[in-house]
């Protein structure tokens, strides 16, 4: 068994690919790694994993545990919580990071109940740093600082762990950013016995249906984003949105409170509820710009506000502000790129 | 098919609004000027529980809370939409709870509660968003967990048939009971108010509120025990010391930071024909579109 107080990844695999979100940890939890002077691990539960080494090595993983059984597919809560909690009490990792999708947010909460370790979800930022207790006075070196938007995303906390292990965080997809560490880095496999990590009784909640929708929306991906706010006003007048999207090749987000009002479907939430994006134009119409908003697209390369307000708190951080009404301004968008495109 | 059933609510700052009348001048968060609310997707938990209820007549739907006394507030709301009954667990030294800390206690007052079938709850509360209280729950009960769920389908034969919303599609499991089932924000509205329920219950107390009545309200109270909502502290339900609280919390805050933007230098356009054609010509001249 490899050494032990290393940084572990669990992957979500499903289909043949291991999950984006899994790669963008593995890329941040390298650097933490690094930073540490420990391996990073990686733990892919399911079936039909071979030649799955071949994905997550690129991303600097020094050992991948792999537990295969036919049962481990699809997903389910206890069998894949029982494989982790056992895994975790054999190599005793100091940190687990897991993707905040719906499985880690299932999965996460039930292994660190049964460990009694600390989970923070959501995370916008991982870091490592020192901790003294302000009421012992004990000091801690080199502690998994896991930073998340709070309260509505009004505030931004760091939460440490100081005793408890793993340090275990969720980290939403789009949020860390994917980057390959070298192309021929070689990790060893540990292939394990998946008996002796999940009992049979575990195999208690049994899936009859499965519909896997592939997303129709890519806004995560998008160059360009048009994003309408509780200020768009109705279902209706997100149709200039999509007109606009679609003439300038681009896809249309929404702000939380649109969503919440019915204007448009989930799947297009911006936020820290929602998916974070950085398009090369981020132009955001009737969108006041709450901060749990604007932390999903403040990194977009040249930003456009149009609002009616001249002091929508996004307008601080557009490149441009128009000030007008959406259903004015958007149509002359359109009309000028139209005139002027060819 | 009679069922006891328990649903875990938590009265929130309504966070999802938070105006300038909320912010203090130093831009920190003034708490009290947010309305408490029923956490939101707790309503939509309620709702599954009641048509449970509704399907299996002579089935029991008990609110469990914690929080602050006042969280009598939505145990009442859940009575008047058709709860029969809530618990708040409340106590100082329940305070400065993280998820875990938070989960052990409510899984005390579960196993006080005793004899249940199916927990719901809602998939996370608006103030913390963390969704991980409903499967440490169930860890700690050693029961399943469905989370994610959007319609209970049915319950039969000592199982319960859940159809799950799920970033990339639909799912629909079976759990045998008992277990634990959270549930979206997608999942159907709860029914409105009854108004025979609320002229019945309106005067619903819980034990520190029927403290403040006069004499004569109390025993008004106490000659109907419909009318009495119980409050459990952490002795009562026989929680460790060492597990509640701020001390049983193995994640520790060590800093809170105001959200601070950087500025950009924004350029300022009037809503008129050639100012937007201008902006478009720039963008298309700089690639950022065509």
């Amino acid at each position: 068994m490899a050494e032990q107080n290393n940084l572990i990844v669990y992957c979500e695999y499903d289909e043949g690919k291991v999950a984006d979100v899994s790669l963008e940890l593995l890329t941040k939890g390298r650097v933490l790694a690094d930073r540490l002077g420990v391996k990073l691990e990686a733990v892919v539960i399911g079936d039909k994993l071979e030649g799955i080494e071949s994905q997550v090595f690129p991303y600097g993983v020094d050992t991948l545990y792999k537990v295969e059984d036919a049962r481990l597919f699809p997903y389910t809560s206890n069998p894949h919580a029982a494989v982790l909690i056992n895994l975790f009490k054999e190599i005793k990792p100091q940190i687990c990071l897991m993707g905040a999708t719906c499985i880690g947010r299932d999965l996460g909460p039930r292994v660190s109940s049964c460990l009694h370790s600390g989970l923070t979800a959501d995370c916008t930022s991982l870091e490592i740093g020192d901790h003294k207790d302000p009421k012992t006075g004990k000091e801690y070196t080199d502690l998994l600082y896991q930073i998340r938007p709070a309260f509505g995303g009004n505030i931004v906390a760091t939460i440490v762990n100081p005793d408890c292990r793993p340090q275990m965080a969720t980290v939403r997809e789009g949020v860390m950013k994917k980057e390959i560490r070298d192309a021929n880095y070689k990790g060893e496999i540990v292939n394990l016995e998946p008996s002796k990590y999940v009992k049979d009784e575990d195999f208690v909640v049994e899936i009859i249906d499965r519909h896997i929708e592939k997303s129709k929306v890519n806004i995560k991906g998008a160059p360009i984003v048009v994003a309408g706010g509780y200020g768009v006003g109705s279902k209706e007048n997100f149709q200039l949105l999509f007109d606009l999207a679609n003439t300038l090749g681009g896809e249309v987000g929404a702000s939380r409170a649109a969503v919440d009002a019915g204007f448009i479907e989930h799947d297009r939430q911006i936020g820290q509820t929602g998916v974070t994006v950085r398009p090369k134009l981020y132009i955001a119409c009737g969108i006041s710009g709450q901060i749990q908003h604007i932390a999903g697209m403040q990194e977009s390369s040249i930003i456009i506000s149009i609002n009616n307000d001249p002091d929508a708190p996004i307008n601080t951080i557009a490149d441009y502000v128009i000030t007008g009404n959406m259903e004015d301004v958007v149509p002359k968008l359109i009309k000028y790129y139209k005139k002027n495109s060819k | 098919m009679s069922l006891n059933i328990i649903v875990l609510a938590k009265q929130v700052p309504d966070t999802r609004n938070v105006g300038k009348d909320a912010m203090k001048e130093d831009g920190t968060i003034n708490r009290a000027a947010l309305p408490a609310i029923f956490n939101p997707e707790d309503l939509n938990a309620l709702e599954q529980a009641l048509r449970i209820k509704d399907e299996n007549p002579g089935s029991k739907v008990t609110l469990l809370t914690m929080g602050l006394p006042r969280a009598s507030e939505i145990i009442r709301e859940a009575i008047f939409r058709g709860a029969d009954a809530g618990i708040v667990l409340t106590d100082r030294t329940l305070g400065g709870a993280d998820t875990l800390a938070t989960s052990y206690s409510l899984a005390q007052a579960v196993k006080k509660f005793g004899n249940y079938d199916i927990i719901l709850g809602g998939r996370q509360a608006i103030d913390g968003d963390t969704a991980q209280v409903g499967p440490q729950i169930a860890e700690k009960l050693g029961i399943p967990q469905v989370t994610y769920a959007e319609e209970i389908l049915g319950i039969n034969d000592g199982k319960v048939t859940v159809r799950r919303r799920l970033e990339h599609g639909v799912e629909t499991v079976v759990a045998p009971l008992p277990c634990v089932v959270t549930v979206n924000g997608s999942a159907a509205d709860c029914r409105p108010r009854n108004a025979r329920r609320l002229m019945k219950y309106k005067y619903a107390v819980s034990t520190s509120e029927k403290a403040k009545l006069s004499a004569e309200d109390q025993a008004f109270v106490d000659a109907r025990p419909y009318l009495n909502i119980e409050e459990w502290s952490a002795a009562f339900v026989e929680a460790d010391p060492e597990q509640i609280g701020l001390a049983g919390s193995p994640t520790k805050v060590k800093a809170i930071e105001n959200v601070v933007f950087t500025a950009k230098e924004s350029r300022r356009l009037e809503n008129n024909d050639e100012q937007i054609e201008d902006l478009i010509k720039e963008l298309i001249t700089n690639h950022t579109i065509g």
